[in-house]
């Protein structure tokens, strides 16, 4: 009985949530009363197992099996660890490359999976806190077993501190090579640009509320009037209004400004993870349940097209 | 070759909404197709018009309301379609991944398509799950959250960008056949055209229940439920400034000035 709980790296760092699924996978040890495990799988693994042996860790394994992450491998590595530890639960971090494996091992174990957990709660079954429809309301999942699979928000649980006492061991392992059918062949850097939207001070950030690119200039214009920088959600750059460069989130760039204004933006939780960071939040938007009111300082419930040709004239530019 | 595209009906939540027992009150709720769905079809209707003989073929499993949503597919260029559904699927109250991944690999055994799309995400449950749990099911090979699809009909490869957090893209060579899961913004979805939209009507769309699929009831039976719904408790104290648009405005440009982001 285990918790077994899987890290991620790249391009030679451990990523953020590798010491968060430390973090969240202790939780549900204790509330198992259990040990928790940890998979180490592909790149400098010894580095990787030292830097991970955090407090509350019992034991880490590693599968010294290529250098970056391959979802053949980690599904097979997870697999098989999770068959010789048999773990109740397995638990993997709702990443990009989360979402590219955890379905898969949760398949092969033939284990119901529960995603994007924000919080739960394992008195008897394991009871999941989620979100749906974009944040607007939360559910709780229940999940009636005692195997299952588990993924969980980035950024949900604080790291990982402290340095534990694992025992670090190889996990022994025949990689089926047949049954390695993708091929990762490298990394490209997108989105850069003449701007840097994360050195900016202020940002005037638009999302899907302009509804169209000719509205754009409403925005550019209140931008200049506050000596502010321009970013975006992700709708805005998909469309192909502003350059990748712009998008602040999840896959786009991480900001911290002093005052970040967020117009006609929800809140998504990709959105969210790359400008939660900043000084002071203001949104403005017609719904007053969007999902971005719960992390902003100041707010306005209003139509953008009434406000922002206002505050464009209380500093003295013009709406165009 | 043949593409099927898992197309999903999406409900969004009004501004003001209430909700009834374990789900958003239907009169705040409005259908539409989820977006990475979209994104997924124009990616496929592309694919058959570079190249030929490409069969389009949407998967959808829901409800009879849901042909519209289906129809919009149809009318984008997708060939037929196929609606999963029954009495038992319709009285099951939580329809989880291994039980949708099940239901979706009948259908890709019947099928049998050389390319699998699905959006990355559900717009409004976001598991995130189904395209990959669907893959390991049916022995496909897979790539998830995919931006770009550049994918050779002859040999069945496609080489794929996976977008990864931060800017960063994965380059990966994926063997066919193969479930990709699309990301927004890999192409420009068109819009039905009036033509489209008479076309559609006229192609095939065949609802299977899960005799035509050769399952059983069992395949709804699941360990995962649905428990309770609840608006979260806003963790946040924002400060709402109220008034007209002149008012509000006034009250953000004074903050900024005292803030010292502008001047005078
Ligand atoms: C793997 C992955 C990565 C992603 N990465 C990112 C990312 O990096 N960045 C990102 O932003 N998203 C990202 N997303 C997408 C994210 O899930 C959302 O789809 C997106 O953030 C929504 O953008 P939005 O808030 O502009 O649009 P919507 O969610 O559509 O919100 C529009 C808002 O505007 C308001 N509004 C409408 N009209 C008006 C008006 N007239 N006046 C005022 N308000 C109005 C509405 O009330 C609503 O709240 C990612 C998704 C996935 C699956």
């Amino acid at each position: 009985m285990t918790v077994l709980a899987v890290t991620e790296h790249r391009r030679g760092e451990l990523r953020d949530p590798s010491f968060e699924v430390v973090t969240a996978g202790r939780e549900l040890a204790d509330a198992l009363g259990t040990d928790l495990h940890l998979a180490v799988i592909g790149g400098d693994v010894e580095g990787f197992a030292d830097r991970l042996n955090r407090e509350g860790v019992d034991a880490i394994h590693t599968v010294a099996e290529g250098e970056e992450f391959n979802h053949d491998v980690y599904t097979q590595a997870v697999t098989a660890m999770a068959e010789a530890h048999d773990p109740d639960a397995v638990l993997m971090a709702n990443t990009v490359n989360g979402l590219d494996y955890a379905p898969a091992v949760a398949g092969a174990l033939d284990r119901p999976l529960v995603t994007d957990a924000v919080a739960f709660d394992a008195d008897g079954t394991l009871e999941v806190t989620r979100e749906q429809y974009g944040g607007k309301v939360e559910t709780t999942v229940e999940v009636d077993a005692d195997r299952f699979a588990l993924t969980i928000r980035p950024a949900e649980w604080p790291a990982a501190e402290g340095t534990g006492d694992a025992e670090i061991a190889e996990f022994d392992f025949d990689l089926d090579e047949s049954a390695v059918r993708s091929d990762v062949k490298g990394f490209e850097e997108v989105g850069a640009g003449d701007v840097d939207i994360s050195e900016a001070d202020v940002l005037v950030s638009i999302g899907r509320g302009i509804e169209e690119e000719d509205n754009l200039p409403l925005v550019e214009a209140l931008a200049d009037a506050l000596g502010a920088t321009l970013s975006s959600s992700r709708p805005i750059v998909d469309n192909g209004w502003l350059p990748k460069n712009r998008q602040v989130g999840q896959s786009g760039k991480v900001v911290t400004p002093d005052v970040y204004i967020a117009i006609g933006i929800s809140g998504a939780v990709q959105h969210v993870a790359g400008m939660k960071g900043s000084d002071t939040i203001i949104a403005v938007n017609t719904d007053p349940n969007a999902p971005i009111m719960d992390i902003a300082d100041y707010a306005i419930v209003d139509d953008l097209f009434d406000v922002v040709p206002e505050l464009i004239e209380e500093f003295g530019g013009e709406a165009p | 070759m043949k593409i099927l595209v898992t197309v999903k009906e999406v409900a969004q939540v009004d501004d003001e909404f209430e909700i009834d027992g374990l789900d958003v009150d239907e009169r705040y709720l409005e259908y539409d197709l989820n977006e990475w769905d979209d994104y997924a079809v124009e990616e496929a209707v592309q694919l058959s018009e570079a190249n030929d003989d490409v069969e389009v073929v949407t998967v959808t499993v829901g409800p009879e309301r849901s042909e519209e949503t289906v129809r919009m597919a149809l009318a984008k260029g997708a060939d037929r379609a196929l609606r999963v559904w029954d009495d038992t699927l319709a009285g099951a109250e939580f329809l989880d991944v291994s039980t949708k991944a099940e239901l979706l690999a009948a259908v890709v055994e019947e099928e049998d398509p050389d390319l699998v799309l699905s959006g990355v995400q559900a717009d409004d449950d976001s598991f995130g799950a189904t395209g990959v749990a669907l893959a390991e099911r049916v022995g496909f090979e897979w790539a998830a959250v995919v931006n770009d699809l550049d994918h050779d009909a002859d040999a069945n490869v496609s080489n794929v960008r996976r977008e990864l957090e931060g800017g960063v893209e994965e380059l990966t060579e994926v063997e066919g056949p193969a479930v990709l899961t699309i990301q927004t913004g890999i192409n420009e979805p068109r819009y039905a055209s009036l033509r489209g939209i008479r076309q559609a009507q006229r192609k095939p769309l065949d609802v299977l229940g899960l005799d035509d699929l050769g399952l059983d009831d069992s395949v709804v039976e699941s360990p995962v439920a649905l428990t309770s719904m609840y608006e979260p408790e806003s963790e946040g104290d924002a400060v709402v400034w109220e008034g007209s648009a002149e008012e509000t405005a006034g009250e953000l440009a004074t903050f900024l000035r005292e803030k010292g982001v502008v001047e005078g």
